[in-house]
């Protein structure tokens, strides 16, 4: 199965870009992972965590203050206003 | 040394400071310029992805949505007039607002509908507060590296007002005038209609991967449309500020390297001046000597 290729945008750069075994967000209705071969989709994310599993195996995760998600042929786009980059799980966000 | 000299040489030193002056406004803002390109290109994937998700969802669900419908009488027109803060950029400010003022004929005259403008840089406030005309807000203090919680507040305030419609004081539609950073030596005061909305893409060709494949929403079209839109909003106010400050810092570099070149040439013309002045000087009082030499000769 191939990889997710992965594009995490805010509002004044793109933050991350590369390619990842899954991302897992928080959309209005709940928990939202993407593996490789998911259905087109544009979600709504709410304030939260964003965690993606790189394809080398090690979790990336930063925070972002509400945005979407789009998914289509294994492309993932995040956007969000702003991307607390650096920030751990625990770390709230502005 | 005479006084006519010492004039010349005071003028061209006043006019060599200020050359001082001019050429480091220049080169600040041929610096800050490349930083200012620079965040105009940092945000276009953002720009992109909006354009993308907003267009896909416009294209494959038919919800209707405030900020796009047409309304049918519209009579009351806001204006976001995008200019900067401080002048000494040549035309810049000028253009913006000579440019409004054609929109507001347009809007006025021709089809009598209200002009609502709001404002952004201190130069459009002066213009209007000079004039004695009123405006509905205006923010100002950024021009030249504008953030994105300003493009934000602009975006909420603007968005809030089209919703409440010109029944409840706001506006039927929005129009943005602004600069485009074409390149360092041509930018482009255009007007733009900002609301209601039509979704505009690049005119990029299209390539295999614009087709937009039938998308699931999560959870309906019509939800994330209403989260969209306003940053779809947001995001085109935040690339016209950036444009625009963008454009001012290279209106500001060619005025003021236009402004060194005149002090350069002025500088010039004292110099031969004064040169002239202290010739006229020495030959006078050669011419003096002469006379007084002859007419003691002739006395004798």
């Amino acid at each position: 199965m191939s990889e997710l290729k992965v594009q995490l945008v805010a509002a004044d750069r793109k933050v991350w870009e590369g390619e990842a075994a899954s991302v897992s967000a928080r959309s209005i209705d709940g928990e939202l992972g993407i593996l490789p071969g998911h259905t087109p989709l544009l979600g709504v994310l709410v304030t939260g965590d964003v965690r993606i599993v790189t394809g080398g195996g090690s979790t990336e995760t930063v925070t972002i203050d509400g945005g979407f998600l789009s998914v289509d042929h294994d492309r993932v786009v995040i956007v969000a206003d702003s991307v607390d980059a650096g920030s751990l799980t625990t770390a709230a966000t502005a | 040394m005479g006084a006519q000299q010492r004039e010349y040489r005071q003028r061209s030193r006043s006019v060599q400071s200020t050359k001082k002056i001019t050429r480091a406004m220049e080169l600040i803002a041929a610096s800050r310029v490349v930083k200012a390109r620079q965040r105009v290109a940092e945000t276009t994937p953002y720009a992109n992805a909006i354009t993308r998700a907003v267009s896909a969802v416009a294209s494959y669900s038919d919800v209707d949505h405030p900020l796009t419908t047409e309304r049918e009488a519209v009579r009351r027109a806001g204006v976001l007039i995008i200019t900067s803060d401080r002048g000494l950029a040549g035309a810049y400010a000028g253009n913006v607002l000579k440019r409004s003022e054609q929109l507001r004929e347009l809007l006025v005259d021709d089809e009598g509908k209200e002009f609502v403008p709001y404002l952004s840089g201190r130069k459009a406030e002066g213009y209007y507060k000079f004039r004695g005309r009123s405006f509905e807000q205006s923010w100002s203090g950024f021009s030249d590296a504008p953030t994105f919680e300003v493009a934000k507040e602009i975006a909420t305030r603007l968005t809030e007002d089209f919703v409440a419609g010109s029944e409840n004081g706001g506006v039927d539609e929005l129009h943005i005038v602004s600069t485009r950073f074409v390149s360092m030596v041509t930018q482009e005061v255009h007007v733009v209609r900002l609301l209601p909305l039509e979704v505009v893409e690049d005119d990029s060709p299209a390539t295999e991967e614009d087709i937009y494949p039938l998308y699931e929403f999560e959870p309906d079209g019509g939800e994330v449309l209403d989260a969209l839109l306003p940053k779809y909003v947001t995001s085109r106010i935040w690339n016209a500020l950036l444009q625009a400050s963008a454009s001012e810092l290279a209106a500001r570099q060619r005025a003021m390297k236009s402004a060194t070149d005149n002090a350069e040439e002025l500088i010039k013309t004292y110099t031969r001046l004064a040169n002239q002045a202290r010739q006229a000087e020495i030959t006078q009082e050669i011419s003096e000597i002469v006379g007084g030499a002859s007419a003691l000769a002739d006395a004798k």
